[in-house]
């Protein structure tokens, strides 16, 4: 009887009651979903939209994949796409590891600066090693006899392609097999060494099944990021078309929308599986490492550390020469035959390419990148991570945070032309305006920024919330005085990381600019086009050198925000 | 004691999925009380405690602080100050900034809050500590901290979620006292949680003893170590000798040993087996033919030993003896080092013990 009693009044469920600053952050939370929904999932949703229709707007089914399929000229480049992205992933990977190996597990002096020379590919456009390319080996390139020498008759092309996509995704995959090297548990290796055990056999019986969860990543992330590139086939490529060059030929220069969705959507499917396969890996790797491992330190070793510096070093001067090559070209005054130093590239393309404009666009652009970037995706964070409540709206903002990651730019871009350039779209004014790409660049760089904040925000004791509830601070005030200045330099990295993409990309924006607002990646990207080869170099060069010196100033940047918000650390 | 218990709960229950982490608990707090919810880890005693404090919602069930129903009310309208295992201190505020958390926010003046911080630093025993970061101090002090935290509002509440655990040994011991003292002096309702029964034990009015979401007793320390309500709690607190036995009206055996007990539950009259719970230190031991000092002869109470091992702990030792009377199960007891030094007791030396039939329990 009384249990019967019980049972019926307990099936009324208790819920508490909402405080207003609760609501406030359910409403935040809602608008942050909101905000992700327009301009990632709405674009993307154009794209399927797209290739079902046919070229008056009707449903058409599955008819746009299958007229592609039957295109012999598209299914070209798709298996062009498909084995150059292979290549360029079997040369760069062993490097990389060779280079990641040499800085976790050797004693090689000089190692931060061979790791930062490693990174220089990331201060420019991917387009900066195709230019240099074609100085090194084009028709009139310095070393073009002896590249045909060796059977390569011309660098445009496959070749140039492969190359300079090596250059340009090594160091993706060097940070990803850094990551995967350095956690490593000392002990297996002393266990190894007690009982005996070759060098040769401790690399592949602990250290390769230790790492090949980086490799697996770092392989996949290579392929799709080559895959996906569109500046070096446009630059180097000539008449070897890839999927990205179709894409932009379809859509800018066809109006073939149908058509094009179709290719955008064949590029998303690398970048998906690279997504989901990293996913699951980075969860095996977490559960990898235990908190009791003790972390690997190399022991000197003067023949093996010695081969490693010239490995390093034969690679750096590679870099080097990629780079040097561009700012070489960039200041001749006319290739190959007036070498004299001179202004005349940077002139031209400053004020006749009208590229200073597109600096200045450039400069908006990353510096409305990296504040509104850093600030939404600090914030929604925040909420997701320490908030309570609204648990319908959480799974769906986690998922729309980590979707960019498996997004190219290219389909970004285009999925913004499908959907923001419709008439009946109440947005259709932001079309073409610097918002826009500015948007559109906070969107494709997302999920790194997102992640960035995640694990800073993780770090934190999970009960100041409680407290400051407890104490009837409400959350916002919390967020100001504690998380905000604790998470500083964390919010320094997420800003200087996109502020240097900004800086340097091109795919997501080339479908979104007009003259008013092109940016300085793109106005190199028209000079190409149109011959001015010395000026783009000039201001490829120009966009590294203005990303160095951002680079400068957000370390600077960094150290004054810790010497202000960070004097707690280090005073135990 | 009042009339009206200060916090009351009235069959409060968690469930999280399929999983029923609490069920019909139901308990009354009195003004003033200290109390501690203790169990083993995942019996609900830290979910019971986040209810408390509106961190978690009940599936059901109402909870009432001083008159009020507050089972709905988000943790930002309740009446508590909160202490976390993890401190949760502010490590980028100074000691009084932390201290004075929860002052600024109520529109106190500067002075009376400065006021307020030097009185809670010197109540928690760390004065002059304003300008420090919690960093700087050792846990046993940032503790403290987040204690005087938790005051500084004067709550009618005081929640502490196993605040001892992560501090060392001796830390932990001093802290306990203070906490004790503390309390008394502030006379403010205290809940702790906590898996270490020397801790409840030493510092709770009442203990609550929970297990798989249940609450096995509720009593003063001495209750629930002397009588215990369940077999859980006398396994749970403390150390107990179990042996199986059988009950005919007031009659135990056990082996071949049989006693008469002074007091029985009301049973049928048929003969039943029990399990009888005994402690360690419920034994008396002498030496075999010590002259005056033995036990009477004819003691129904009195049984021969033999010491198969001796486990020493410092001033008493855990002795695990041979009794052939219960054979084949053998007891625990403890005896003192100085016992066992005086009768040069050794492993194989022959022991007479003797049972405190009032001190066992049947299950």
């Amino acid at each position: 009887m009384i249990d019967a009693v019980l049972n019926s009044s307990t099936s009324l469920t208790v819920r508490q009651k909402t405080h207003w600053s609760d609501r406030i952050a359910h409403l935040s939370l809602a608008l942050v979903a909101l905000a992700l929904m327009v301009f990632l999932a709405f674009p993307l949703g154009a794209i399927l939209m797209q290739s079902l229709l046919g070229k008056a707007g009707e449903f058409a089914g599955f008819s746009n994949f299958i007229t592609y399929a039957q295109t012999p000229a598209l299914l070209t480049s798709l298996w062009n796409s498909v084995w150059v992205s292979i290549v360029v992933t079997v040369i760069t990977l062993p490097l990389a590891f060779g280079f990641a190996y040499a800085i976790t597990r050797s004693c090689m002096s000089h190692k931060s600066l061979f790791r930062g020379i490693s990174l220089i590919p990331l201060l420019a456009p991917s387009l900066l090693s195709a230019i240099s390319l074609i100085y090194w080996f084009g028709n009139q390139g310095v070393l073009k006899a002896a590249m045909q020498s060796v059977g390569i008759a011309q660098i445009y092309g496959a070749p140039g392609i492969v190359v300079a996509e090596c250059f340009s995704v090594f160091p993706h995959a060097l940070m990803i097999l850094i990551t995967g090297l350095s956690l490593a548990d000392a002990r297996l290796y002393e266990a190894a060494a007690a009982m005996g055990t070759t060098a040769s056999r401790k690399f592949f019986t602990i250290t390769v099944p230790g790492a090949k969860y980086g490799l697996l990543s770092a392989g996949l992330v290579t392929f799709t990021l080559v895959m996906t590139d569109f500046g070096i086939p446009k630059v180097i490529g000539g008449n070897f078309n890839v999927l990205a060059t179709d894409v932009f030929k379809l859509v800018i220069g066809q109006q073939d929308f149908a058509k094009g969705s179709v290719v955008a959507l064949l590029l998303l499917l690398p970048a998906v599986l690279t997504f989901a396969v990293d996913h699951y890996v980075s969860k095996k790797q977490t559960a990898m490492l235990t908190a009791r491992a003790v972390p690997h330190r190399p022991v000197p070793s003067r023949g093996y550390d010695m081969a490693m510096t010239a490995f390093c070093t034969v690679i750096s001067l590679l870099m080097l020469a990629m780079l040097g090559m561009a700012i070489f070209a960039s200041f001749a005054s006319f290739w190959p035959y007036n070498l004299t130093p001179s202004l005349r590239h940077y002139v031209l393309g400053m004020v006749d390419g009208e590229v200073g404009e597109g600096f200045v666009n450039s400069l908006k652009m990353a510096s409305g990148t990296a504040l509104f970037g850093t600030v939404l995706v600090f914030f929604s964070a925040y909420l997701l991570e320490k908030t309570k409540g609204a648990g319908w709206l959480r799974a769906p903002v986690r998922m729309l945070a980590m979707l960019p990651m498996a997004v190219p730019g290219l389909v970004l871009g285009l999925g913004y032309i499908f959907f923001f350039n419709a008439l009946s779209n109440p947005l259709n004014w932001l079309y073409h305006t610097t918002a826009l790409l500015t948007l559109c660049t906070i969107v494709h760089f997302y999920t790194t920024g997102h992640l960035t904040a995640v694990t800073a925000l993780k770090a934190l004791d999970g009960e100041f919330e409680a407290v400051s509830a407890s104490l009837k601070v409400p959350w916002y005030k919390t967020f100001w005085r504690v998380t905000l200045p604790i998470c500083t330099p964390a919010l320094v990295d997420i800003a200087r990381y996109f502020f240097i993409n900004a800086m340097t990309t091109i795919s997501a924006v080339v479908f979104l600019y007009s003259p008013e607002t092109k940016v300085a990646s793109i106005a190199i990207l028209n000079l190409d086009e149109a011959g001015e080869i010395g000026a783009a170099a000039a201001m490829a060069v120009m966009i590294a050198g203005i990303s160095a010196v951002a680079t400068g100033v957000f370390m600077l940047l960094a150290r004054l925000v810790d010497r202000r918000t960070q004097a707690w650390r280090g005073t135990r | 004691m009042t009339d009206q218990p200060y916090l009351q709960l009235r069959n409060v229950k968690k469930e999280f999925g399929a999983f029923t982490a609490l069920s019909h608990i139901n308990l009354e707090i009195a003004k003033g009380e200290f109390v501690c919810f203790l169990g083993p880890s995942g019996c609900g005693k830290t979910t019971l405690l986040r209810i408390i404090a509106g961190l978690e919602t009940p599936t059901s069930g109402s909870i009432f602080q001083a008159g009020n129903d507050i089972t709905r009310r988000p943790p930002a309208e309740r009446d508590y100050g909160i202490v976390f295992q993890s401190y949760a201190l502010f490590p980028n505020l100074s000691v009084a900034d932390n201290v004075a958390y929860g002052l600024v926010n109520r529109r106190v003046e500067r002075g009376a809050i400065k006021n307020r911080v030097t009185e809670l630093l010197k109540l928690v025993g760390l004065p002059g500590s304003d300008a420090k970061y919690p960093s700087q101090l050792s846990g046993g002090q940032q503790q403290r901290i987040a204690l005087a935290r938790a005051l500084a509002t004067s709550p009618g509440l005081l929640l502490l979620d196993e605040p001892l655990s992560a501090l060392d040994a001796l830390e932990r011991v001093r802290l306990r006292q203070e906490i004790r003292a503390l309390q008394q002096k502030l006379g403010v309702t205290t809940i702790m949680v906590t898996h270490d029964q020397e801790e409840a034990l030493s510092l709770a009015d009442r203990i609550v003893v929970m297990n798989h979401g249940f609450i096995e007793q509720v009593g003063s320390a001495m209750d629930i170590y002397r009588e215990p309500a369940s077999p859980f709690v006398a396994d749970f607190v403390g150390k107990v000798n179990v042996l199986p036995g059988s009950l005919n009206g007031q009659q135990l055996s056990v082996g071949t040993f049989s006693i008469a007990l002074p007091r029985v539950p009301a049973r049928d009259s048929s003969t039943q087996s029990v399990k009888v719970y005994l402690r360690p230190e419920d034994v008396l031991a002498r030496p075999v033919g010590g002259g005056a000092a033995s036990f009477a002869a004819d003691d129904p109470h009195v049984f021969d030993a033999v010491i198969e091992k001796i486990e020493f702990l410092g001033s008493f030792c855990h002795v695990r003896v041979n009794t052939p009377a219960f054979a084949p199960h053998k007891l625990t007891v403890y005896l003192s080092l100085n016992f066992l030094t005086e009768q040069s007791l050794v492993v194989d030396s022959p022991l007479r013990l003797k049972l405190l039939p009032e001190r066992l329990r049947l299950f």
